[in-house]
């Protein structure tokens, strides 16, 4: 799974100063609940992405504990409050022991 | 007489493991909720859910909740083999406590948002979806 798991993230490019932003995310990703059973009746095993993080210098701005209720392709979408220039990181743990992550700067305008 | 026979007896086999699938998933939600609560009693208002009425795939059903002052929100199905859905906790970073993602729902039932403030109390909103394709597969 590591090798499709493709991270989108939408975060404006600037800010000003003490702003609250959207920031929307989503990543490629099956999470195979443990629920589905295959042709031959036997259980697929779990392979979800169990947590996603999203810091913004150093702060923490979410974390999420995912269980498979989530679709597939997790979406999420919150709010970030922009002080300072800076840049977001976003981290998403799989199953698998995985982490895909992605950065995005802000400017303030 | 012979088909009707063995058709009756599937029949009766499906509704049995049908009518006994809902009670370990309501226990399994009250456990989480009072786990999440940590004891305190919940509340009501300060918390609003935003789900779709009715649902034509359950596969990805868009919830949103907004919790003005939560230090974290929990996210459940209440007819899901697994209650909870995702827990979310927000950080000093945080610009507002909402959250929205897309959830899986097993079939028709309550979305349940429950949001601990700062002070510990606990909120809970319901939005009933009604669920037109199930999202679990198998």
């Amino acid at each position: 799974m590591a090798a499709d798991a493709k991270p989108r993230v939408k975060v404006p490019k600037t800010a000003a100063a003490g702003e609250v932003v959207v920031i929307k995310t989503l990543i490629t990703h099956k999470m195979e609940s443990g629920q589905r059973k295959d042709e031959a009746g036997a259980v697929i095993p779990r392979s979800i992405i169990n947590r996603f993080t999203c810091d913004f210098n150093g702060v923490n701005v979410v974390d999420v504990e995912i269980l498979p209720s989530v679709s597939s392709n997790p979406y999420f979408e919150f709010e970030a409050r922009v002080d300072a220039a800076g840049e977001f990181r976003f981290t998403w743990y799989d199953d698998d022991g995985s982490v895909y992550e992605d950065v995005k700067a802000i400017t303030i305008a | 007489m012979r088909h009707s026979r063995r058709q009756a007896l599937g029949l009766g086999l499906g509704g049995l493991v049908a009518a006994a699938l809902p009670f370990p998933a309501s226990a399994a939600l009250e456990d989480a909720i009072a786990v999440f609560a940590g004891g305190a009693a919940v509340g009501a208002g300060g918390i609003t859910i935003d789900a779709p009425e009715i649902a034509e795939n359950g596969n990805a059903v868009p919830v949103s909740v907004s919790a003005p002052g939560a230090v974290a929100i929990m996210l459940l199905g209440a007819g899901n083999p697994e209650p909870v859905i995702a827990r979310v906790a927000f950080g000093p970073g945080a610009g507002g406590q909402s959250f929205a993602t897309r959830v899986r729902l097993a079939r028709t039932q309550d979305v349940v948002a429950l949001a601990r403030l700062a002070d510990g109390s606990v909120i809970e909103a319901r939005a009933a979806v009604k669920v037109t394709i199930g999202g679990c597969g198998g």
